[in-house]
């Protein structure tokens, strides 16, 4: 029972770091297309100013509970992804600094190198998550003993690249609806055509992918034995239909929530289907990583949900309060202010 | 090299350059808030210039330090998935409490320091960079508290082939790792204080703003004298505790080969590794280490030949780091006492100045050299005395690590340019000038 619980909090982890940094590492990619010049990139930095280090704690919860609760599976999954891992780190040094370093001089030269920090330093990580998580969901060659037995191109096979591209499209349409709602003036109405144009690509990549989910991998298992849980890919799917009709319907705010949505909806979705594995074998099932062969002590577990219950919801309240104190849009004088990146 | 030297070098490098960052983080953004805090209660306009100014040189200093602690966070699992799979029962609950009770409050009300001078209230905006303040050294806590138990593991038990968690208080209330909490945040200040001391110094030299300058500096001073002597006492206490816990870290710590009651210690000496002895000793207290280690001259202290050879850290190293610490430490002592007591006539001292602009370096080699000795100091063990380093290592292909860290050292030595070319600008820009009321 605590190792399903955790393993439901392992999920829910990960997915809400997904939702909040998937709109800044979308809006990092979207910056060279959106931006016309500097006073606008600016708007797309300062849009993410106050909450994008925020949104970056949960990676490292997400992976700090993927130790204290799984410590086997942290150990293989982590050491097996060694390479894919380390460049998604890399990308997210590069993307905090580019963030905090391209304002502090002002040198075209210098923001130009920060501005392509921050592009690089967005697309790794988003094209990364999304080959690993697809991997996980179908597999990964490892052996009884946790060793990976492949390279990183053995991550890069059809179905792990259709997760990086779904990944990256759902960031990218995440990112565009954040800086419609945080911004006004023309990179406001550039922001908007970019979210409709990339709609259809996203809904196009995630039924793609929720089919081809059914043919190479195990994850409808548990749907088919529990049709009720229909509801994680239906409300994903519905909320990504919905997106469209707030964006159309100018309530941006909502268009951004039903995106969330839609991102909660696809990594739970996945999540879901692995039950009860955490890293599933490719090579022979019996190593497969699971909720049960992998997990911590019971009282580890124990004093760690009681962190979790606690904690959490204190982080979400005042995490929650700081996205209300900057909910305005960045204007003119957000730019002038000194702080401001 | 193999993957277990490659993966010591790569960790080596990644949290020695982390905590180049972090101490600057810990100790200035106290500063910062009482800055601040001065400001909101008094209403001096020089305060809030200072905590501007200090400010940007936090942030400058901290956006390093936050991205390059993600990677360390991970590493446990790249390169050391053997260790964690045996002890991250413990270890990795430490991490995991670390980042939701302190890494989230830290980093959320940075963003609210940062961009919040206009659109909350002053007092809620001091008090959001002391919620900074106090995360980032709560944070301190469950890191020494994780890495408290890696030198002295208590509160466990072997049990289905892993070190499992036993009494979860035992664990953080640890003894050990409360001095080494303790022992870290107070050099992290001293190095703060001489930081804000040092620039400082380079203003007051070239007369800008003496007055504005002085008020930080007289802050920095008492903030720097009073964490350095309490380094001292607080570093013998520490010390004693290592005595009486790791006695292979104490013995290389002095290069003690012998083991000898009315241990003497000695004022120069050079270590022999290679024929387990020292080739120089000169000026032998008598009993002084017997004393420091275990307030007794007549105390027993076990020297390395006590030890098997493959249970014996790398003496010359930890040998060398120590003295250069405690060296240090002292020094500190010194020039604080100096800054303190010169304090309200410093822009008429212009060798002292001189001399503290060129102390800035000198607390950061101090605290790089504790970690060492700490850490190397703690070998062969990853967790002393139930796993060893060699046993940790993930099972990776050695062309995998060369490459990774070849690309830490390029990526972090360009970051970290850049990084202190903006310090040295910012820092020497000085504060923002007075705004004219109209």
């Amino acid at each position: 029972m605590l190792e399903t619980i955790w393993f439901v909090l392992w999920g829910v982890l990960w997915a809400v770091y997904f939702m909040l940094d998937g709109f800044d590492l979308g809006l990092g990619i979207l910056m060279p297309f959106l931006a016309a010049n500097d006073d606008e990139r600016r708007i797309i930095y300062n849009s993410m100013g106050p909450v994008w280090d925020g949104n970056q704690v949960w990676l490292v919860t997400a992976g700090g509970a993927t130790f204290a609760a799984f410590p086997v599976t942290y150990a293989v999954m982590f050491s097996s992804l060694y390479t894919p891992l380390l460049l998604i780190l890399f990308g997210l040094i590069i993307r905090g600094v580019s963030l905090e370093f391209r304002g502090k001089l002002d040198s075209p030269a210098w923001r130009g190198l920060w501005d392509a920090g921050m592009t690089v330093g967005s697309f790794v990580p988003a094209l990364l998550f999304g080959v690993a998580f697809a991997n996980i969901f179908q597999g990964i060659p490892i052996d009884g003993e946790g060793v990976f037995h492949g390279n990183l191109l053995t991550l890069l096979n059809p179905y792990g690249i259709a997760g990086g591209v779904l990944f990256v499209l759902l960031f990218l349409y995440h990112g565009a609806l954040w800086l419609a709602v945080k911004s006004e003036g023309a990179i406001h109405f550039r922001a908007v055509a970019a979210a409709g144009r990339l709609w259809p690509a996203v809904l196009a990549i995630a039924v793609a992918f929720l089919v081809y989910s059914w043919f190479v991998t195990p994850l409808y298992r548990n749907f088919l034995a529990r049709p009720a849980l229909f509801v994680i890919p239906g409300v994903a799917v519905a909320a990504l239909l919905l997106t469209r009709t707030f964006l159309l319907g100018g309530s941006l705010w909502k268009a951004w929530f039903a995106s969330s949505l839609t991102i909660l909806g696809v990594t739970l979705f996945g999540v879901t289907g692995l039950y009860p594995n955490l890293f599933p074998s490719k090579i022979d099932p019996a190593y497969s990583l699971t909720a049960f062969n992998s997990a911590s002590s019971p009282l580890t577990l124990k004093i760690m949900l009681a962190v979790a219950l606690v904690m959490v919801p204190v982080v979400i309240l005042y995490q929650a309060w700081v996205y209300v104190t900057f909910r305005h849009k960045v204007s003119g004088k957000d730019l002038a202010y000194e702080e401001a990146y | 090299m193999d993957v277990l030297m490659l993966s010591r070098l790569q960790f080596a490098a990644a949290t020695m350059f982390h905590f180049l960052f972090v101490p600057l983080t810990l100790g200035l953004s106290i500063l910062v808030a009482v800055m601040e805090t001065v400001y909101v209660r008094t209403g001096d306009e020089d305060y809030k210039r200072a905590a501007k100014f200090w400010g940007k040189l936090f942030l400058i200093n901290f956006a390093l330090g936050v991205v390059t602690g993600i990677t360390l966070e991970f590493q446990f699992g790249t390169n050391w998935s053997e260790y964690s799979k045996y002890v991250g029962d413990i270890f990795g609950s430490l991490l995991a409490i670390e980042a939701t009770v302190a890494f989230f409050l830290e980093s959320i009300f940075l963003g609210v320091w940062i961009f919040g001078w206009n659109r909350v209230s002053p007092a809620l905006h001091a008090a959001s960079i002391w919620l900074v303040a106090i995360g980032s050294n709560i944070s301190a806590l469950w890191i020494l508290i994780a890495n408290g138990w890696m030198q002295h593991p208590v509160g466990y038990v072997i049990r289905n082939g892993r070190a499992e968690l036993e009494d979860f208080v035992a664990v953080i209330t640890n003894r050990f790792a409360v001095l080494e909490f303790m022992h870290t945040v107070a050099g992290a200040y001293i190095l703060a204080g001489f930081f804000v001391m040092g620039v400082c110094a380079w203003h007051l030299l070239r007369g800008n703003e003496t007055r504005f300058f002085k008020k930080s500096f007289s802050m920095a001073a008492a903030f720097a004298l009073a964490f350095s002597l309490f380094e001292v006492v607080q570093g013998h206490m520490h010390g004693a505790e290592v005595a009486e816990t790791q006695p292979t870290k104490l013995a290389a710590m002095e290069s003690l080969w012998e083991t000898t009651t009315y241990a003497p210690m000695y004022a120069f000496l050079i270590p022999d590794p290679a024929n387990e002895r020292n080739s120089v000793e000169i000026a032998p207290i008598p009993g002084m280490l017997s004393m420091l280690a275990f307030h007794t001259p007549s105390a027993e202290v076990k020297g390395l030949k006590a030890f098997p050879k493959d249970e014996r850290p790398p003496v010359t190293l930890t040998f060398l780091s120590f003295r250069i610490m405690v060296g240090l430490g002292f020094l500190f002592v010194g020039v604080s006492l100096l800054a303190w007591l010169r304090r309200g006539t410093i822009e008429s001292h212009p060798g002292l100045l001189r001399l503290l602009l060129f102390c800035i370096p000198l607390p950061y080699i101090a605290l790089e050299a504790g970690w060492v000795v700490a850490e190397v100091g703690r070998q062969p063990w990853i967790v002393y005395g139930i796993m060893k380093t060699a046993d940790a290592v993930s099972p990776l292909a050695t062309g995998q690590v060369a490459v990774s860290l070849a690309a830490f050292i390029v990526l972090y030595t360009l970051l970290g340019l850049a990084d202190f070319f903006l310090l040295v600008k910012y820092a020497r820009k000085g504060p923002e000038p007075v705004a004219r009321k109209r």
